[in-house]
């Protein structure tokens, strides 16, 4: 009955003799969601065009955060290296379309998904060649990323919100928005979304897959600064923030493969849901569930939703 | 090409190969060193390996090596893996290494068990399994100047002084945030059974490697349970994380300690808000030091070293240093006890369990206030040393105490049980047949 008692009860009137620390469990898993949609919408974006599961995300987001870290230490302005950055992951776009995808058109996804594997070892060689592999600082000061905390006095306790995690959720949702905007209204963005549907119909109608897939791994690549832009704010900029974007996965499973506003709803989900998770029932087991937990809470839906919240539910004539 | 063509080639190679072993075997013994510069851990791993590899190369191109033997470096890249490490071990282990030192817990784990049959001894030092401290069970694996369970007893005395005594902290809380692995974990029994034996109350928050710079549910969790005092057992990145996570939360930072593994860069990144936390240390911090000089001028200055000049003297490069003190020390005694130049594992092994660095020695060697002595012998691979408390002053470590003790009473029994423990679960742990030197 103890135990029964410690599940069912305990957490619930803790939450409730501790509204304040509910409240900041739920803004701590509300950052976090937001980063982690942040690093699933790139691989959404790659998925929804070419139907690559890119597993080099992750490494992405450390190569172009330590690409803007590396300039600037090497005395290029913070906005110029910033702008390099961006310039960067152009390049690696057009590079990964020349010479991973191209010469893999028509092969298996299971090809294209290994070759995105050993994508992401060549950037952690290539990256660890040119930028070393010690952690580095991200340059908060100089990109006027805000500092500090606001400790507010609520329901009788104190929630306190850092600056930059709330300059992190609003920059995310820009972010977010606007590839929004960018699918929705722009002749690229619907061509994208005619290759995602057909590759076939879209080649037929004049659209240039290779253009398609530079824009797209482009588009991820900022999305993959800007993700490396926040979390390494937070926590530095290490190589072990690629394995934060396996995160992304349980993110993808409960969201879709290939919905944005799933990509979003699913981090948003996964994150409050392991900080609550950890918080509340955590200590039942010694802690540590925030690691599985994720992958638990993606695994119930699939029971429900095989194809995700948002996915496309796939139906075929047999 | 004929058969008798291809015939006289193997001949002539076999005659060189011949010619030329010998030549390396009288002039030279292989050290191998595991590093890890790259992946999650290279943070730490980095600047340990430059001091190692930097002391060692120092003595080849000041003194010709020690004793007049070239020393043989090679690097093995681990990346802080316990597979890659276990590879590294095979694939060194055939070119007669002198000595092993894994530098990951894990990694020594699996090594423990082999270096007995491979005749490999196996430095972890400060680190790998505190039971391995008893010479008379495990006779090839050393681990000086002092165990995990030496540093969480030193820390929980340091708290406990602070506190008016140790059993002050009866009722009060400690938050011990670890990497959920083996090395994390290492300390946990101690912890548990001091809990009990002082009457305070453990609060533990593992943090998984993948999880090392996302750790704002631990520190949640902190601020709900409210500990006292917050011990860290981190490694790489975790640790950087966590003094930003600390300083984030609203932690007091001066309750924030951690055993001897942060370096200047993990603090840093705390900014202004880290000044306070502490760590254990047992030996010299700068550049200031006669071999540190040396090690500048015969080899970073010479372009010979990984390291940035400006890095030399930090930490943890001095944690490379000191680990290859023991190297060198471990090689001379075992030159000095059989009396050979060229000295083999087995040798090197009794070489270590002679090593007495007192304050004359660490003269000699340039290290004149370095650290402290550390004496090891036949039934004591550790020394159980004292380490110091230092503090971060938000630009560099200060030294905020004498040294503290481990709570040898504490901690012996504790060891001992372990020890037996483990040669009883590991069937057939060979008896120690290796005889003792008369020194030792």
């Amino acid at each position: 009955m103890d135990i029964l008692y410690k599940i069912f009860i305990e957490p619930f009137v803790f939450m409730g003799e501790a509204p304040d620390l509910l409240i900041q469990t739920l803004w701590e898993g509300l950052v976090s969601g937001v980063l982690y949609a942040l690093i699933a919408l790139g691989f959404v974006l790659i998925f929804k065009a070419s139907g690559v599961f890119n597993f080099a995300q992750g490494i992405m987001v450390v190569f172009a955060a330590l690409t803007l870290v590396g300039l600037y230490e090497k005395g290029v302005p913070a906005f110029l290296a910033l702008i390099l950055a961006v310039l960067v992951m152009l390049v690696l776009a057009i590079v990964v379309e020349r010479v991973v995808l191209r010469p893999l058109v028509n092969q298996p996804d299971i090809i294209l998904f290994m070759a995105t594997f050993g994508l992401t070892y060549f950037l952690i060689g290539f990256g660890e060649l040119i930028f070393g592999g010690n952690p580095k600082e991200m340059i908060t000061d100089a990109l006027f990323l805000p500092q500090g905390t606001t400790e507010l006095d609520m329901l009788g306790g104190m929630v306190r919100f850092q600056h930059l995690d709330i300059a992190a959720a609003i920059i995310a949702s820009i972010m977010i928005g606007l590839l929004a905007v960018f699918f929705s209204k722009t002749r690229i963005g619907r061509a994208l979304r005619a290759v995602a549907d057909s590759h076939k119909a879209a080649l037929s109608v004049g659209i240039s897959l290779n253009q398609i897939w530079v824009i797209v791994w482009f588009a991820a690549g900022i999305v993959a600064l800007v993700a490396g832009i926040m979390w390494g704010a937070r926590s530095g900029v290490s190589f072990s923030l690629q394995i934060i974007a396996l995160k992304a996965l349980p993110v993808l499973i409960l969201g879709g493969f290939t919905s944005i506003p799933g990509a979003i709803i699913g981090g948003l989900i996964i994150g409050v849901g392991e900080k609550i998770g950890e918080f509340y029932w955590g200590p039942l087991v010694g802690g540590g569930v925030e690691t599985w937990l994720a992958y638990v809470i993606a695994l119930l839906f699939l029971l429900y939703r095989p194809q995700g919240l948002f996915g496309e539910k796939i139906i075929e004539r047999i | 090409m004929s058969f008798r063509k291809i015939g006289f080639g193997l001949a002539a190679a076999t005659m060189l190969a011949g010619l030329a072993l010998p030549a390396l075997a009288q002039d030279s013994v292989y050290v191998p060193l595991f590093t890890y510069r790259t992946g999650p851990f290279a943070g730490s791993g980095t600047p340990i390996a430059d001091g190692m590899h930097d002391y060692l190369r120092m003595l080849n191109e000041r003194d010709g090596g020690i004793g007049g033997v070239k020393l043989v470096l090679e690097e093995c890249e681990t990346g802080y893996d316990t597979k890659k490490g276990v590879e590294c071990y095979e694939s060194v282990k055939g070119k007669n290494p002198v000595i092993v030192n894994p530098w990951s817990t894990g990694i020594t784990l699996p090594l423990i068990p082999r270096a007995s049959v491979d005749k490999i001894p196996i430095l972890s030092m400060a680190y790998g399994l505190s039971a391995s401290a008893r010479g008379d069970i495990f006779p090839w694996v050393f681990n000086p100047p002092a165990t995990y369970w030496d540093g969480l007893s030193m820390i929980v005395k340091y708290i406990g002084e602070k506190e008016g005594g140790l059993e002050k902290l009866k009722g009060k809380k400690i938050g011990f945030l670890h990497l959920d692995a083996a090395f994390g974990k290492e300390p946990i029994p101690l912890l548990q059974e001091l809990a009990k034996d002082i009457g305070f109350e453990v609060a533990l928050y593992p943090v998984a490697a993948q999880d090392m710079q996302n750790q704002s549910s631990q520190w949640l969790s902190a601020r709900r349970d409210r500990p006292d005092y917050m011990i860290m057992w981190g490694w790489g990145s975790m640790n950087g994380a966590a003094v930003k996570e600390a300083v984030r939360s609203g932690y007091p930072i001066d309750k924030f300690y951690s055993v001897w593994w942060p370096g200047e860069d993990d603090a840093r990144s705390g900014g202004a808000g880290a000044k306070g936390f502490k760590m254990l240390n047992w030996h010299g911090v700068g550049a200031n030091f006669p071999a540190l000089q040396d090690i500048q001028k015969h080899v970073v200055d010479k372009g010979l070293s990984k390291a940035p000049k400006d890095k030399v003297g930090e930490l943890l490069y001095n944690r490379g240093v000191y680990n290859s003190l023991l190297i060198a020390e471990g090689i001379a005694q075992a030159q000095k006890v059989t009396g050979k130049k060229v000295v083999t594992g087995e040798d090197v092994r009794r070489g270590m369990e002679n090593i007495k660095l007192d304050p004359a020695r660490l003269k000699e060697l340039g290290l004149e206030g370095f650290t402290d002595q550390l004496v090891l012998s036949c039934a004591d691979h550790n020394g159980h040393r004292a380490a110091f408390m230092q503090e971060w002053d938000g630009t560099k470590w200060v030294k905020i105490s004498n040294p503290i003790e481990p709570m040898t009473d504490r901690v012996k029994g504790q060891l001992e049980a372990a020890a037996k423990d483990y040669a009883e679960k590991n069937a057939g742990w060979p008896k120690r047949s290796e005889a003792c030197d008369k020194a030792s």
